[in-house]
C-alpha cells in the first residue's frame, strides 16, 4: 500500500447549517423561528433547527413531516437559488482570505497554512488555527449575517465531518478523528453514495474506522472504484492532488461568446458543452479533476472568477451546474453585484487533479440531469443526443414537459428546455375545477377557433347562472364542416378570472363528441356576447 | 379443454396469494433494464397487438388512428427506464402523455426541428430507445423513400425504435386505431364526463408480423390508461353517471 504523501496543507470548512432551509426560508420572508423544511420529489431534503426539535428528519414523507409538526413551512428545493444567495458569504470569507473554495453552496473550504501565520501571530501553530478560525466565523457572521461552524483538518473530507461537530483535528490525526464516525458520514450530500452505504452497514461495517483497517486491494476486489474511493476518504488518505503542480494549462477549455451571455439559460447551455469538453480532455489522459475554477470575462473587462471543489472528482454534469449556479448568482446579484455587461469569454480551469483511472465511470454518471430523473448510462447516452439536437437547434430546440400546477390542459404542463432547472412543480395544491382524467392528447398551440350551434342553428352561449343557452347540436372545427354532436357534457364554468368578468364575461368549458367516430373535442367558451369558442383539447 | 380452464383458475388463485408469483411475472421482473433486452416492453393489455409481445428493438412502427396509442406504447418502456423524444409534435398533450402511463421525465419534445429533420431524427436514434416522428412529418419534409431508409436503417444500426405517427414506407409494423365509443358522457346530454373510449387495434406488417391482428381496449381506460375491454354484456350498464 503506498504511503501517505506529504499533506498538501491543512483544510478550514467553514458550513452553514441547513443552508438550503436558510436560504430557502430568506427568498420566501420566512422567519427562522418558524420550523421549515425543503422538500424534494415530497421528501424533506433539509430542514431547520426547529423543525427538527420538532421531530423532523432527512428522508421523511411531507405527510408524515406535517403530521409531527403541522406548522413547517414547505420550501421547495432549488439548488440555484442556494446558490446565489450563497455568493454574500464566500464573499465575505474572501474579504479576509485569498483562496476560498466553494464546495456546495453552504460550504467554503479555505486553505490554512498562511492565513493562520498571519493571523495567529507568533501564536503556536494551534492556537494560530484557532484564532483563525474565530476570526473568519466572526468575519462571516458580521459582514454576511449568516451563523456558521468551522472546522479544520488535513484533508477536505475530514475537515467538512469536523465542521459539522466545530473541531479542529490536529495535524496528521485525520484518520484516528474518522475512526469512530459511521460510515453513513460517507452520504455526503449531493453524492449518491446511500447504496454504497447501506451495503457496508450490512457488512457489519459501521464505522470508517473499521472500513479503514481492510486491505485496500481487498476492498478494491470486493467494491470496486466506488469502494476504493470510499477507502481512501476513510483512511483520511483521499484527496491528494496528483501533483502540488498546477495542472497543465492545456487541460482548461475556453469558449468565447458571441453574442455575449446575459441569461442564464444561454450561459447553462454554453456551460454543458465546455464542461463536456473539459471531461473529454481529462479522460484522454486518465485525469479527474477535484477543483474547478470558472473564469468569466465581460465586455468591459471585468474579471470574474470562483474555484469549486468537491471531495470527490466532479462529474461533467456536476461542473455543469456549478457553472450554471454561478451564473446565477453573477447576472442576478443585487445592484452592485452584477457585472456591468455581458460575458464573452468563459474558461473552466481545472484546478486540482487526480488519477483518474478507478473514476472514469463516474465521470459519465453525473447527478443532476434536468428533470431529477436517476442517473444511469442510458440516462447520460440520452443528454449527449440531446446536447448535439440543441447544437443544431439552439437550446430551445429540446424541451422535457414538466407537470405543474393548473385546471385547463394547457396550464397543466410546462415546456422547459432540456439542461434548464425546471420551475417550481406546483402539482400538490388541490386544483379544484380541474377535470379528471383522461386528458386531452393534443392541446393546440395557437386557439382554434370553432362554431358551436343549436338544432335551430343559432350559437350556443352561456346564461348569466352559467348553464348553457341550448343544446349543443353541431360543431364545425376552423371552418370546416359541421359535425353533428352525439354527446356533451358540461359546462364547466372555469372561475380563474372572476373579477375580470366585466371584461371578458365567464368562460366555461364543455366537452363534446361528434358522430362518425371523429374524436372527442374539449371546447373552451372565450366570450359569449357573441359567443366564441376555441378547441382546447383533442382526445384522439 | 376443462382441464386447462381449472389449472388457469389455479394459478389465478395461487398468484393472488401474497408472496407468490408466476413464471411469467417472475422473467418479466428479471427481464427488467431495458437496456439489456431485445424487446421494450409495452403494457400487457397492447401486448397482443404486436406479433413478438413488445417493441423489437432496431424496427420502425407506423402508429396511426390515435395519439392516445402512441402515449401508451411509449408508457412501459420509459417507466422502466428508456428514454423516448418526440419529433414535430409541439401540441402534444402532456399531462395524457403522463395519465396514459408516460414517465415525462424521460420523455423529451423537439417542438421545432426547422429543416433538420434528419439529422435531428439520426441524432436521436443515437441516443435514445423510442424517437417518434410526428404526424404529417414526412409529407411536409417531402422525404424521398431513399431518405426513409437511412432512418430506418439508423434505428436498425442503433437498436432504437423509430415510430411513425404517419404512415412510413418499409414500416416493420403498422398499427391502426380504429376508434369506437365513448363512456362517460350521459345520454340525454350535459352530465358526466368522458371517461373511457373503446378502441380496436389492427396490427399488420412484414416478417413475423404477417399475420393481421385486432386487439380491443380501452384507451384511455378509467384512470386515464390502457386497460382490457369491457366483457360484452356489461358494457352499457358500466356507464357511470358523475358529475
Amino acid at each position: 500500500m503506498p504511503s501517505h504523501v506529504a499533506f498538501p496543507g491543512r483544510v478550514l470548512v467553514l458550513w452553514c447549517p441547513d443552508w438550503p432551509v436558510t436560504a430557502a426560508a430568506a427568498a420566501a420572508g420566512v422567519s427562522p423561528h418558524v420550523p421549515a423544511a425543503v422538500f424534494a420529489g415530497n421528501r424533506v431534503v433539509t430542514c431547520s433547527a426547529v423543525a427538527r426539535r420538532n421531530g423532523v428528519r432527512r428522508g421523511m414523507l411531507r405527510r408524515e413531516a406535517q403530521s409531527r409538526c403541522p406548522d413547517v413551512a414547505v420550501l421547495a428545493s432549488d439548488p440555484a437559488r442556494d446558490a446565489r444567495l450563497f455568493e454574500p458569504v464566500v464573499a465575505a470569507a474572501e474579504e479576509l482570505v485569498p483562496g476560498v473554495d466553494v464546495v456546495r453552496p453552504g460550504v467554503v473550504a479555505v486553505p490554512v497554512r498562511g492565513a493562520a501565520a498571519y493571523f495567529g501571530g507568533r501564536n503556536s501553530p494551534d492556537a494560530a488555527e484557532h484564532a483563525f478560525s474565530e476570526r473568519l466565523a466572526e468575519q462571516v457572521s458580521a459582514t454576511a449575517g449568516v451563523e456558521c461552524q468551522v472546522g479544520i483538518a488535513d484533508g477536505l473530507f475530514a475537515a467538512l465531518l469536523a465542521a459539522r461537530r466545530g473541531v479542529l483535528v490536529p495535524e496528521g490525526r485525520d484518520a484516528e478523528f474518522l475512526a469512530p464516525l459511521p460510515v453513513a458520514e460517507l452520504d455526503q450530500q449531493g453524492e449518491s453514495t446511500t447504496e454504497f452505504v447501506d451495503l457496508l452497514r450490512r457488512l457489519g461495517l459501521r464505522t470508517l474506522g473499521r472500513l479503514a483497517e481492510l486491505d485496500e486491494r481487498t476492498v478494491a476486489t470486493r467494491f470496486g472504484h466506488e469502494g476504493v474511493l470510499a477507502h481512501r476518504i476513510a483512511r483520511g488518505a483521499a484527496e491528494r492532488p496528483l501533483s502540488p503542480r498546477r495542472p497543465a494549462q492545456e487541460l482548461a477549455v475556453e469558449q468565447h461568446c458571441d453574442p455575449p451571455l446575459e441569461r442564464v439559460d444561454t450561459a447553462a447551455f454554453v456551460a454543458r458543452t465546455l464542461a463536456d469538453r473539459l471531461h473529454a480532455g481529462l479522460t484522454a489522459q486518465d485525469l479527474a479533476c477535484t477543483r474547478v475554477g470558472i473564469y468569466a470575462r465581460t465586455e468591459e473587462g471585468e474579471e470574474r472568477h470562483r474555484v469549486w471543489r468537491s471531495a470527490r472528482p466532479v462529474t461533467a454534469h456536476g461542473v455543469a451546474d456549478r457553472v450554471r449556479w454561478q451564473f446565477e448568482s453573477w447576472l442576478q446579484a443585487g445592484s452592485g453585484g452584477r457585472p456591468s455587461s455581458g460575458v464573452v469569454h468563459l474558461r473552466l480551469v481545472p484546478e486540482e487533479l487526480v488519477h483518474g483511472a478507478a473514476l472514469q465511470l463516474h465521470l459519465w454518471h453525473g447527478a443532476g440531469a434536468a428533470g431529477g430523473t436517476e442517473d444511469d448510462p442510458g440516462t447520460e447516452r440520452a443528454s449527449r443526443a440531446f446536447t448535439r439536437v440543441q447544437a443544431l437547434l439552439g437550446p430551445e430546440g429540446v424541451c422535457t414537459p414538466v407537470l405543474t400546477g393548473g385546471r385547463g390542459p394547457a396550464e397543466r404542463v410546462e415546456f422547459v428546455s432540456w439542461g434548464s432547472s425546471p420551475g417550481k412543480p406546483g402539482e400538490q395544491a388541490p386544483w379544484p375545477g380541474r377535470l379528471p382524467a383522461p386528458s386531452p392528447t393534443t392541446v393546440p398551440a395557437r386557439p382554434v377557433p370553432a362554431a358551436v350551434l343549436d338544432d335551430e342553428r343559432r350559437p350556443v352561449s352561456l346564461t348569466a347562472r352559467g348553464a348553457l343557452t341550448s343544446r349543443p347540436h353541431s360543431v364545425a372545427v376552423e371552418d370546416g364542416v359541421a359535425r353533428n354532436i352525439t354527446g356533451w357534457a358540461g359546462p364547466w364554468p372555469v372561475d380563474e378570472r372572476w373579477w375580470d368578468s366585466a371584461a371578458e364575461g365567464r368562460r366555461a368549458r364543455i366537452q363534446v363528441v361528434t358522430t362518425g367516430d371523429g374524436p372527442a373535442l374539449l371546447l373552451l367558451l372565450r366570450e359569449h356576447g357573441k359567443p366564441r369558442w376555441i378547441v382546447e383539447g383533442v382526445y384522439d | 379443454m376443462s382441464g386447462s380452464v381449472r389449472s388457469t383458475g389455479a394459478v389465478a388463485r395461487l398468484s393472488s396469494l401474497p408472496g407468490v408469483s408466476t413464471a411469467s411475472d417472475m422473467a418479466a421482473a428479471t427481464g427488467r433494464g431495458p437496456a439489456t433486452g431485445r424487446l421494450l416492453p409495452v403494457r400487457p393489455e397492447l401486448s397482443a397487438a404486436l406479433p413478438l409481445g413488445g417493441l423489437r428493438r432496431g424496427s420502425t412502427v407506423s402508429v396511426r388512428g390515435s395519439r392516445a396509442l402512441l402515449f401508451a406504447l411509449l408508457a412501459e418502456a420509459t417507466t422502466r427506464g428508456s428514454w423516448a423524444a418526440i419529433v414535430g409534435m409541439p401540441d402534444i398533450g402532456a399531462v395524457a402523455a403522463a395519465e396514459l402511463g408516460v414517465d415525462v421525465r424521460r420523455l423529451a419534445v423537439v417542438p421545432a426541428q426547422g429543416t433538420e429533420l434528419l439529422s435531428v431524427t439520426a441524432a436521436l436514434l443515437d441516443g435514445l430507445d423510442l424517437v417518434v416522428l410526428g404526424d404529417g412529418l414526412l409529407a411536409r419534409h417531402a422525404l424521398s423513400r431513399q431518405q426513409t431508409e437511412k432512418l430506418t436503417a439508423r434505428a436498425r444500426h442503433r437498436e432504437a425504435v423509430l415510430l411513425a405517427a404517419d404512415a412510413f414506407p418499409g414500416a416493420e409494423l403498422e398499427l391502426r386505431c380504429t376508434p369506437g365509443r365513448w363512456y362517460g358522457l350521459d345520454e340525454s346530454g350535459g352530465y358526466g364526463y368522458l371517461r373511457e373510449r373503446a378502441v380496436t387495434v389492427h396490427g399488420s406488417g412484414r416478417g413475423a408480423a404477417a399475420k393481421p391482428v385486432r386487439v380491443s381496449v380501452l384507451l384511455p381506460g378509467p384512470s386515464g390508461g390502457v386497460a382490457a375491454p369491457h366483457s360484452s354484456g356489461t358494457e352499457t350498464s358500466r356507464v357511470r353517471e358523475a358529475g
